[in-house]
């Protein structure tokens, strides 16, 4: 037995915060950024220019927006597989709205809600029904994009207004776009909840073990639906930016995005079972796709080739943390 | 007959960390004889199973069947040598037929080394009837009860050819009717020669099957003979047969009005009619064998289950917890049994374990405030003397009674009228055992309530103002803890009426 009688008080951490924030992931991501950044620019004389960085942007804001959400939702031990079926229906919906007559801001509020309600949908099929939230969001996947589908058929709805098309084409201040402007704003908002309220650690909690977060009194259900609610929210929010942007809806619209959203949020180092990840990383990453999807398109890479590539990047991705932590847990 | 027993045990030793779970035990079983194994909860019984079965190495001793010296590294090793295990829950393949679950790993051949169907299932067949199973060797097992399920693993034992079958609990799920059915089955293997190893904690069935008995007590073995020369009184007397005094804080009660009020609380499958009340400055036992519906009846009081039927009452106002969460917010906190499940989040650190329920108190409209948090850590870590290097330390590399002081620092944190301790001390040392049951004590002299749910005798009797005694999910007494003999509680809990002559 060691002297009981002696005040021992126990630090709050041992470990150097400089330290372990240099060997981070998000450390080595700044790093593959700058690398590829500079890669970029040797590779094309047109991509140190302010409207192509402008440009590239648009590459992966409206996919960041989601994977925001999806982070906190994966961090929770969840999935949500149907985000890019929302925007196909929000999208839809706001559409067939545009057909009986109505303006910008109706059309935003459709958007908006179609993609609250359909997380509704999901979160209470997860949460109110105790069904794995990967078979849920495959089923509604696959609903929400047949609607799109029904009402749509082959056609698809044109004739957005012009101060709808603002927030998909529309610039703030010089080369800054509402988009970018939009991320940043959200991106500060998630890095708050996520990493600055009881929120953000009670959601870390359950993703790290549910079971004893609710018998620590955490409202496992209750937060796991409202993060359901978030993902479709930033669903909505990108429908309406992609809408905005293209002009036009058909049903296949944002076909493939939700690996995409969820190639940022696990390559921003979010643990894919849930329990461990950061906004920054998710941030960083999304900026990592965003360069290389757009450098690769500057050197004329066909589309095909480069969904190769993110399917390459997605199986690396979800390698290297793991080897990441092997090579740290030796260190 | 004969006198030699098949298999030998002798001076076998088993330790994991902090922990004794086997010394220097012995046990002989005799072919065609049932040898029943007698033990409290925790007195090494399971473990000596797992010994047996080859999933765990003793530290020393030897095993000798049919005379033979042998070592039993893997399962199949124990399979080998003869000794096969009915579990208390079938190990068994639902998804498979039958006849594949009795032939699973030594199904006939044919000449080309493939699986003969055709042999498998009419041998099956012949072993089910024999039996007079009535079942159809061709039906998946899922479609079976419980019951039928045990049939289709006593028909795995006898297609084993094994000497020795080992039946851990085998009644535990099983109604009156299939219990008997069982004996029947029982009766069976011993003419076949077999020798039984027959675990339960129901004196009527020992009395009932058996032909010998072995005693075991904290890893050690106390007593063995023929059950029919030995009173059931002496073989209580052997399970509890030490005192209990002595190693648990002395305390004087100042026990006050009534806090926690519990109603003929009921479960359509768990419990029934449930009724207790504790007070002020109590602590209140409950005792029981595993699977009496002690922790159930707690999860309802906690709100992680809704009771059917009954009402619970905090300070004379009804409450209805619906969740973990209401209940925390009521005042009543729950120290789960399954501690690293249930208890700790572990991946994270201690401070953010200890904060997790008492975040509002931490936080400033909602948003984090690390300084409060670690101060709130510190205060209620340092009061349980928690050995850790820092409160940023994960709480999966402590130690299991380290752990289990975070999960009670945690609950303290948030000032609660009532804290729940299930098994408090069960898997942690000696000496995080006694820093628990002091703490129980401080607890309660500052005027909080707690209910400790305990299947540890000494524990129960050393420590409550009261005992429940709880038996197949209902409450069998309530007993003022004077004078009360150990030999009382384990009588009432196993179900054995009185007897006149003792």
């Amino acid at each position: 037995m060691t002297d009981t009688s002696l005040h021992r008080s126990l630090p709050d951490r041992l470990d150097n915060p400089l330290r372990s924030a240099l060997l981070s992931w998000e450390s080595l991501l700044v790093l593959v950024a700058v690398v590829i950044f500079i890669v970029n620019s040797f590779a094309s004389p047109y991509f140190l220019n302010a409207w192509s960085l402008s440009d590239l942007t648009f590459n992966f804001t409206e996919k960041a927006l989601i994977a925001l959400a999806m982070a906190l939702l994966i961090i929770a031990g969840e999935i949500d597989l149907s985000v890019a079926a929302i925007i196909a229906l929000a999208s839809t919906l706001m559409g067939l709205a545009l057909q009986y007559g109505a303006d910008t801001p109706v059309l935003v509020a459709i958007g908006v809600g179609t993609g609250i309600a359909c997380g509704a949908v999901n979160g209470f099929l997860v949460t109110g029904l105790k069904l794995p939230s990967i078979v849920v969001t495959i089923g509604t996947m696959s609903l929400f994009r047949g609607i799109s589908f029904i009402i749509l058929g082959d056609q698809s709805f044109k004739g957005y207004p012009k101060s709808f098309s603002w927030f998909g084409q529309g610039y703030v201040w010089g080369v800054i776009s509402f988009e970018l402007v939009l991320f940043v704003l959200c991106a500060v908002i998630y890095f708050v909840l996520l990493h600055r309220t009881n929120f953000g650690r009670r959601v870390f909690a359950i993703g790290n073990n549910a079971v004893a977060a609710q018998f620590s009194g955490v409202r496992v259900d209750r937060i796991k639906f409202v993060l359901f609610c978030l993902t479709g929210l930033m669903s909505g929010v990108a429908a309406v930016l992609l809408t905005a942007r293209l002009g036009s809806t058909r049903p296949s619209i944002a076909e493939g995005w939700e690996l995409e959203a969820i190639t940022m949020v696990v390559l921003g180092g979010v643990s894919i079972v849930g329990g461990a990840g950061s906004i920054l990383g998710v941030v960083l990453a999304a900026i990592i796709m965003g360069l290389v999807t757009f450098g690769l398109g500057l050197l004329n890479v066909p589309g095909i080739v480069m969904s190769i590539f993110i399917g390459g990047l997605l199986i690396v991705v979800i390698a290297l943390p793991i080897l990441f932590r092997m090579w740290r847990q030796r260190t | 007959m004969t006198d030699q027993p098949i298999l030998t045990l002798s001076g076998i030793s088993k330790s994991f960390p902090g922990v004794r779970a086997l010394h220097n035990v012995s046990l002989e079983l005799y072919a065609g004889q049932v040898t029943a194994l007698i033990g409290e909860n925790g007195a090494g019984k399971s473990t000596l199973v797992k010994t047996l079965t080859g999933i765990y190495q003793p530290d020393a001793g030897e095993i000798t069947v049919n005379g033979q010296k042998v070592t039993l590294p893997t399962a199949h090793s124990a399979s080998a040598a003869g000794i096969t295990a009915i579990h208390q829950e079938t190990v068994l393949f639902d998804e498979l037929t039958v006849a594949e679950n009795i032939y699973l790993g030594h199904a006939p051949r044919t000449a080309l080394g493939l699986i003969d169907w055709r042999k498998m299932r009419s041998e099956a067949r012949l072993t089910l009837d024999a039996m007079a199973a009535g079942i159809d060797p061709d039906i998946k097992l899922k479609e079976l009860g419980i019951a039928k399920k045990h049939l289709v693993a006593v028909a795995r034992a006898l297609s084993i050819d094994a000497s020795v079958v080992i039946m851990d609990e085998p009644t535990a799920a099983l109604s009156q009717k299939e219990i008997e059915e069982l004996y029947v089955l029982i009766d069976l293997l011993k003419q076949d020669g077999k020798a039984i190893l027959f675990i339960s904690h129901k004196f009527d069935e020992i009395y009932r099957i058996a032909d010998r008995f072995t005693v075991f007590r904290d890893g050690e073995q106390v007593g063995k003979g023929m059950i029919a020369d030995t009173s059931q009184n002496a073989i209580v007397q052997m399970m509890v047969g030490r005192p209990v005094e002595g190693i648990f804080p002395a305390r004087k009660a100042a026990i006050g009005k009534v806090v926690l009020e519990a109603k003929g609380l009921s479960h359509p499958t768990e419990f029934d009619d449930v009724s207790f009340s504790v007070r002020k400055g109590e602590i209140l036992g409950f005792y029981g064998l595993v699977g009496a519906g002690r922790s159930e009846v707690m999860q309802a009081v906690f709100g992680l289950t809704r009771p059917s039927a009954g009402t619970l009452a905090l300070d004379g106002a009804t409450i209805t917890p619906r969740s973990p969460a209401d209940a925390v917010e009521a005042g009543i906190v729950y120290v789960p049994e399954e501690r690293g499940k249930q208890g700790v989040i572990t991946g994270e650190p201690i401070f953010k374990n200890v904060s997790l329920p008492s975040l509002g108190k931490t936080s400033r409209s909602g948003f984090l405030r690390l300084a409060e948090e670690f101060a709130l850590a510190r205060t209620y870590t340092e009061r349980l003397d928690l050995r850790a290097s820092s409160l940023s330390q994960n709480v999966s590399t402590l130690s299991g009674g380290n752990q289990q002081k975070v999960v009670i620092a945690k609950w303290l944190a948030t000032l609660p009228k009532v804290i729940i301790l299930d098994e408090p001390t069960k898997g942690i040392d000696i000496g995080s055992k006694a820093a628990v049951h002091d703490f129980m004590a401080e607890l309660v002299a500052q005027g909080l309530s707690v209910i400790m749910v305990s299947s540890e005798l000494p524990e129960v009797l050393g420590m409550s103002d009261r005992i429940v005694v709880m038996r197949e999910g209902r409450m069998v007494a309530t007993l003022d803890n004077e004078g009360l003999k150990p030999e009382t509680l384990v009588r009432l809990a196993a179900g054995i009426i009185e007897e006149q002559a003792a």
